[in-house]
């Protein structure tokens, strides 16, 4: 110890201060430059995107968003057709994948074996890893002729009074899209959910246990809920992967500018137009047609995150736990 | 308020020096080759890029020209050939009157090799037989408005086959394409309905069916839906092995799809003495031509402004209508020029000059 003491000593104390100092102003300057990197990157990609998409403003205005029409040829173009199917592929991935995510995460923090939880959970985690032209490939080759011979046309027989299940059985279709978006976005919203829930305290379950409820009555009333606004961020993950997901969604949804109710009928998303025609557009007005696009997908996402966030400071209103990050 | 700026400028000015300092070090400069002139960069269709790459490569191994391409698309190579970013372009439609107003109609289209669509189909019931399918009744097809096989006129160009009565699935390319676009150049001339509700372009609005990304993306659509009908490029469906109709010509002969057929097909075109080679070679007037086939092509300046590199590109494209060249061509199933054409663009490229001056 003293021999330590004697070694310092020909460094003053407020030296060492000082050097501190400059190090943590060194430090604060970096983290500042981190931090102001992301906002001022997202300036330039709205600038962009905004002064790209110019001429197609200013010639379709609002009404880009309200019409059906994508003539290439004519110079007309009107996105509606496929923001629908942006938000429809990602509505029909959430419906599917959020109770299934929901529940293997459950499944893994509250029921499983032990042995089972790492395997598990792992090899849904693994999913998230696969590149997105490989669940394009997958799909083709293996889901779609599954769903054809198999799902769809029971959909129809069971489901067709609905106007959702009717009509040609194609194959690649609006709820191909989806269900390839479902598989590609539970690893996401699985893997935080697990997180969110396995940091629910203890004495929670305990409590809950200890009045009587059945393991799953614990699980329902005392762990989900406690863990709900963590919940609802993984969802929100998950769309947002959803919202932009280009590759496999443009190989199975059957790229079609139409509204069709049924769900077998082919349709398009945002994402999915951008990557077919932005290498081989040939008029300015068809770039900034599919600028303005990218715009309105932006927007699009900003606003759901938005109304997500809204939902979770909602859910955990009053709550010490989450939402904080509004 | 200038501090968090000022520290942003200073980040990106340490980032745009870090990138400076890289091309020197990993790509030779311009100037790689000093006795064989300099090296050329290109941009433009994707559809011909096999043969180019092949072209340049053996081109390079002969005469040590470097010359780099990029296959990013028709639409980016006019648009890289118009802003001068490329020496030279490439493209499988060629430019329109408002894009060669762009570039004041400083551009030379050399025709370089030609390439065909063809309609591949999947009916199990068809059997083995060959389809045969006329012009009007692919446009009502893909218009929509034959909806089953077993029409009857498509039972009456098939004598013989059971056609059934089934749905016939449309696909066309969801991506904008060369492929596309010389499918509705030859639609807009064959059906006047076509010409005036969707029109020729490398996107169109499709009034039926599906988008399949890519030669590869129509195909398995096909494939694996019975009923489907799809168009491809004439080498893809060959490597492939697909099944694809004979089309009827302007002669009314039945026209199998090959390399013969479409390179009859240029030889059948007539070119005036200053043609621009801006010509289409859809329904050609020969009798044994396929009526499907198009030319591919580079797009250069008349006049470049650097010597050197004026030089090396006419050196390349004389070599290029070489029959060694055109040789290779065939090899990797692309239709060869004929011979009047040949003459014709070798006369073009001895025009060509170079900083005002002809190349010697």
């Amino acid at each position: 110890m003293t021999e330590g003491l004697e070694s310092t000593e020909v460094v003053s104390p407020v030296a060492r201060l000082q050097g501190a100092a400059t190090g943590d102003r060194i430090f604060r300057t970096l983290l500042t430059i981190a931090a102001l990197a992301i906002p001022t990157l997202l300036g330039f990609l709205v600038y962009e995107l905004w002064s790209g998409s110019r001429p197609a403003i200013a010639k379709f205005g609002t009404d880009f968003l309200t019409t059906s029409t994508w003539d290439p040829v004519a110079d007309q173009f009107g996105a509606l057709p496929l923001i629908f199917g942006t938000l429809l592929s990602s509505l029909i991935a959430l419906v599917i994948a959020v109770p299934l995510s929901i529940g293997v995460a459950i499944f893994l923090t509250e029921f499983a074996p032990g042995p089972l939880r790492r395997p598990i959970g792992f090899i849904v985690e693994l999913l998230a890893a696969i590149p997105s032209v490989v669940y394009g490939l997958w799909g083709i080759f293996f889901l779609i002729p599954l769903l054809r011979s198999s799902l769809f046309p029971f959909l129809r027989d069971t489901l067709g009074f609905l106007p959702l299940f009717q009509g040609t059985i194609y194959g690649n279709s609006m709820l191909a899209a989806g269900i390839i978006l479902a598989i590609m976005i539970m690893p996401y919203i699985m893997s935080v959910t697990r997180e969110v829930l396995a940091s629910v305290p203890g004495s929670q379950r305990e409590a809950a246990l200890a009045l009587g409820a059945t393991r799953w009555e614990a699980a329902w009333t005392a762990v989900v809920p406690y863990a709900r606004s963590g919940i609802v961020g993984a969802i929100i993950l998950g769309l947002g992967r959803a919202l932009g997901e280009t590759m496999a969604v443009t190989m199975l949804i059957g790229n079609r500018h139409e509204i069709v109710a049924s769900l077998f009928a082919p349709g398009y998303t945002m994402a999915a137009a951008i990557a077919n025609e932005f290498t081989e557009a040939s008029t300015d007005m068809h770039f900034a047609a599919l600028a303005y696009v990218a715009l309105v997908l932006f927007g699009v996402t900003v606003v759901v995150n938005a109304l997500a966030r809204l939902l979770i400071w909602k859910v955990s209103k009053g709550r010490a736990s989450g939402g904080a990050g509004l | 308020m200038s501090r968090p700026a000022l520290l942003v400028g200073l980040t990106l000015a340490v980032v745009a020096c870090g990138g400076g300092e890289n091309p020197p070090a990993g790509q030779p400069s311009s100037t790689p080759t000093p006795a064989a002139g300099s090296a050329l960069t290109g941009a433009g269709a994707t559809f011909p890029d096999p043969i180019y790459k092949r072209w340049f490569l053996e081109y390079n191994r002969k005469t040590g020209v470097q010359i780099n391409y990029q296959s990013i698309g028709s639409g980016g190579g006019i648009k890289q050939f118009t802003e001068g970013t490329v020496d030279f372009g490439a493209t499988d439609g060629p430019m329109k009157e408002d894009q060669l107003a762009a570039v004041q109609g400083n551009v030379l289209h050399i025709p370089t090799v030609m390439g065909a669509v063809v309609l591949t189909y999947n009916l199990a019931a068809a059997g083995p037989t060959q389809l045969k399918l006329d012009g009007p009744t692919i446009a009502d097809i893909f218009l929509g408005k034959i909806t089953k096989w077993n029409d009857r006129r498509l039972v009456a160009a098939n004598p013989g086959v059971s056609l059934p009565n089934q749905d016939i699935i449309v696909v066309h390319r969801s991506d904008g394409s060369g492929t596309s676009y010389i499918f509705t150049d030859y639609l807009s001339k064959i059906s006047p309905e076509w010409k005036t509700k969707v029109g020729n372009a490398n996107s169109v609005n499709w009034p039926a069916g599906l988008g399949g990304k890519g030669n590869e993306g129509v195909t398995q659509q096909v494939k694996q839906s019975d009923g489907a009908i799809g168009y491809v490029e004439l080498i893809y469906a060959i490597s492939n092995q697909l099944s694809y109709a004979q089309v009827k010509n302007s002669t009314g002969a039945f026209i199998v799809p090959s390399l013969a057929s479409v390179t009859a097909a240029a030889a059948s075109a007539t070119f005036a003495p200053d043609t621009d080679f801006r010509v289409s070679i859809t329904d050609a007037p020969g009798a044994d031509a396929y009526p499907i086939s198009s030319f591919t092509w580079l797009l250069v300046k008349p006049d470049m402004a650097d010597e050197a590199k004026g030089k090396s590109l006419k050196g390349f494209l004389d070599w290029m209508v070489t029959d060694e060249a055109q040789q290779m061509a065939a090899e990797l199933h692309y239709a060869p020029l004929p011979a009047p054409v040949v003459a014709l663009v070798k006369e073009r490229i001895n025009a060509l000059k170079a900083a005002g001056k002809p190349i010697a």
